[in-house]
């Protein structure tokens, strides 16, 4: 049964893409440019998040190449400061918070519930120019000099120390807030109020469930964000003093209010992917989700729980140690709604009828990978250890094996996974099934040395190491480099399937979600009736049902 | 547990032109657009959520120096302020209750009422600041501690019966000084927001824009109008009011 699959494809000789669909129904620049249709939206979010991700990507490779050697070669330490600060957040603002909402999100979060858009269009739309205007203004100021405070703008360097872009940046990084903000709240809405008739709260896609956590995060903890920028940048353009110990302001402050939004905001990367995953596992074993209930709630109690953990990584600046040991504590609360969620989907896969293709290899590579990070996040949640750990790179291997090894697969899973229902057609299996294990396989390679570089006593954020190290810095770059090899693939892929991948049909993986039961690439208006949800979740039986049912049907009008 | 308002058969409203494409009735599309307005005034809520911690932290640790400072805005002004603002608010809800009954004149004349009381709300701030600006008061290299150092050189900090503070107490003015600024300027920026808007639909009222039926706008710009106000009433007291009871 090693050939084993689920792929169902309408017969490729006879199959045409449906000729009315959201990308032929209208034409030319500005049809996109100011379209409010959610998967139009959905597009030019995942074609310019993919732009900024390969921006983001190129630093990282700057960065890896300059760690070859011991010294600071390549660069000198200042750029190689701005680089890595730009990698942060080119990274985290223009591609990781944006990523599985904006693309994906926005496409399929309203056909998932039967929804005709988003509630709000107009807004959604704004939000993407938002972005735009947020990330051109990230770029400009790169160019134009750069910011060297880390992604993190911590003061008193960036109030005081530093002379390069940071009110540029923090304005960028400010109005990319706004299409955060945008997209939570629409997102909100959306769920509470045009859900199809008979698609209750527990009826729901755990992608939807997912993204409503998340977007609970983006509502609450960017504007905090927000304010604190605005009194950063206050402080350096007036010097008003609100972080300025010589006026009598505390630089911990800064990172309450920093902390506060962007711990929560490593749940608003995370949580949208986890709902990638919960539908990539269900529909490739066939089954329910294991405890449906627990993981849709897992990911409301992450949303809760993660704005009360900020203060961890501040172990080490200087808050009291009765602090340190409550959110200790707190912080090890949040990891067991994440296992809640690993354990469920190891119990769906048990007993479950598997199938590997490329979303499910990306999938488990996300298990695999995100429960190593998950697990040596709670080393950094522990005080005594987070005390040697702290800026390490011990901590950069976690952060990325989260947020890569986790975010990124996830995304990738779920890119592949609706690939035909956005394009109307397949990707190629067999190379993206090598993409996803090179990924995998890369991955490994650059961020597990980095680990034991961390708990070596390897700091982060220099260009330069003791000769010591070497080894492992080389290993770690050659991995880069397969990662790169592994990123780039799907792209060149992906865009050639566009005009030669096989016909997918409406439902080639034989899912059960609504967006599944609508033809490919989708309408305009996304279901020609309102669907009405009659069954439950993840109902695979159902979809059988159906199935016959049409069959059926076709027989009798061949007969007749 | 069913919030969502989507029906199958909605069809009642089809001909609706306020009805988007989008929603399947009318009823549906108030509800969707009512409650995001809510949670966008949720996400102002911790914006000047963020801002009013830093303020209560410093007001805790430089208590003394706080209160002096405070000492130097006029209560007269804020007040009077505070009056305005809380009127605009009323002839914003009567707005809001002119579009319904469809009261075109009615409507035209709160909300340039509404206008004109935010026009006046800016003067007397205008005021304020310029005072502050004369006192040396805004932070920065100029700033001048004098009236707290020396409360008999100065009219107001003698008539308060202020004594004199110690320099390293009296240094932590500027902080006051500099959440004052930042406070009601930020306050500021989202009145000249809604004041924008306010343009706008005086424009578009006068060619009977909400009084069709359709006065969400008018609505939800209300919401936004008394939310504006609500900050200024919490900024009052917490700027002003700080040891006068």
């Amino acid at each position: 049964m090693s050939a084993a699959t689920i792929v169902s494809l309408p017969d490729q000789a006879t199959a045409r893409i449906p000729k009315d669909n959201y990308l032929t129904r209208e034409n030319g620049i500005l049809s996109w440019l100011l379209t409010q249709d959610h998967k139009r939206i959905g597009i030019l979010y995942l074609i310019s998040m993919t732009f900024f991700f390969f921006i983001g990507g190129a630093l990282a490779g700057m960065i890896r190449l300059e760690l070859l050697t011991p010294q600071s070669d390549l660069m000198a330490a200042d750029t190689y400061n701005k680089v890595f600060t730009m990698h942060g957040i080119i990274m985290i603002f223009f591609f990781l918070v944006p990523s599985v909402p904006g693309a994906l999100g926005n496409f399929f979060l309203p056909m998932m519930i039967g929804a005709k858009d988003l509630a709000l269009p107009k807004m959604n739309l704004a939000s993407w120019y938002f972005y735009m205007a947020g990330g051109i203004l990230a770029l400009w100021a790169m160019i134009t000099g750069g910011v060297d405070t880390g992604w993190t703008f911590t003061t008193p360097l960036s109030t005081h120390y530093v002379n390069t872009n940071v009110i540029t940046t923090g304005l960028a990084i400010f109005i990319t807030g706004f299409s955060s903000i945008f997209t939570g709240l629409n997102f909100i809405v959306t769920i509470h109020k045009m859900r199809a008739p008979g698609m209750t709260w527990f009826r729901l896609p755990l992608f939807i469930w997912a993204n409503y956590a998340a977007s609970i995060l983006m509502v609450l903890g960017t504007p905090v964000l927000a304010i604190a920028i605005v009194l950063v940048a206050l402080e350096r353009a007036f010097g008003i003093g609100v972080f300025d110990p010589t006026k009598g302001g505390d630089p911990l402050l800064f990172q309450h209010l920093f902390w506060f939004y962007s711990h929560p905001a490593v749940y608003i990367m995370i949580l949208p992917g986890m709902g990638v995953i919960s539908e990539v596992v269900s529909t490739f074993s066939r089954k329910r989700v294991f405890g449906y209930t627990a993981v849709a709630f897992s990911s409301v109690a992450i949303a809760v729980f993660g704005f009360f953990v900020w203060a961890h990584h501040m172990f080490i600046m200087g808050v009291s140690s009765y602090a340190v040991l409550v959110f200790s504590l707190l912080t090890m609360l949040v990891a067991v709604p994440s296992a809640i969620k690993i354990f469920n989907w190891a119990f769906t896969l048990y007993k479950g009828s598997i199938t590997f293709e490329t979303p499910m290899i990306y999938a488990f590579g996300f298990m695999g990978l995100f429960t190593i990070g998950g697990m040596t996040g709670v080393f950094l949640g522990v005080s005594g250890t987070d005390i040697h750990l702290t800026e390490t790179y011990f901590i950069v291997a976690h952060f990325h094996f989260v947020m890569v090894g986790g975010m990124l697969m996830a995304f990738l899973a779920g890119i592949h996974f609706w690939w035909p229902k956005m394009t109307g057609r397949m990707y190629p299996e067999k190379i993206s099934q090598l993409a996803a294990v090179i990924t995998f396989i890369g991955f490994n390679f650059t961020f597990f040395p980095q680990f034991i570089l961390g708990t070596l006593g390897m700091p982060r954020r220099y260009a330069s190491y003791p000769p010591e190290f070497q080894v492992l810095n080389v290993l770690s770059t050659a991995g880069a480099t397969i990662l790169g090899v592994g990123y780039l693939l799907p792209v060149l892929y992906l865009i050639w399937s566009l005009k030669y991948g096989k016909i997918a049909g409406d439902n080639p993986w034989q899912a059960t979600g609504l967006e599944w039961q609508t033809q490919s690439p989708p309408l305009t208006e996304n279901f020609a009736v309102m669907p009405i949800m009659d069954h439950e979740a993840y109902d695979y039986e159902w979809l059988e049902r159906q199935t016959e049912a049409r069959q059926k049907a076709k027989e009798v009008t061949s007969v007749g | 547990m069913s919030d969502s308002t989507a029906t199958a058969h909605g069809h009642a409203d089809e001909h609706s032109p306020f009805l988007r494409h989008h929603f399947e009735s009318l009823e549906q599309q108030a509800d969707a657009t009512n409650f995001a307005m809510w949670l966008f005034l949720l996400t102002e809520v911790m914006f000047f959520g963020g801002l009013f911690t830093v303020y209560m932290i410093y007001r805790n640790w430089y208590y003394q120096a706080f209160v002096a400072a405070s000492h130097q805005l006029s209560v007269t002004l804020g007040g009077v302020n505070s009056c305005v603002l809380i009127t605009s608010s009323f002839t914003m809800a009567l707005a809001v209750y002119f579009a319904e009954a469809k009261n075109k004149k009615a409507l035209l004349t709160c909300l340039i009422t509404t206008f004109t009381l935010g026009v006046l709300f800016l003067g007397i701030k205008g005021v304020e600041y310029r005072e502050k600006f004369e006192k040396h008061h805004f932070p920065g290299t100029s700033y001048s501690m004098e009236a707290f150092t020396n409360p008999a050189s100065d009219a107001v900090a003698t008539a308060a019966g202020d004594k004199p503070l110690p320099v390293d107490v009296a240094q932590r003015t500027e902080l006051f000084f500099s959440l004052y600024f930042a406070m009601t300027g930020l306050h500021l920026a989202h009145m000249l927001a809604g004041m924008g808007i306010l343009l706008y639909m005086i424009f578009r009222a006068q060619s009977g824009a909400y009084t069709t039926g359709h006065v969400s706008y008018v609505e939800y710009f209300g919401f936004y109008w008394h939310f504006v106000d609500i900050v200024w009433i919490l900024l009052f007291p917490l700027l002003y009011l700080i040891n006068r009871h």
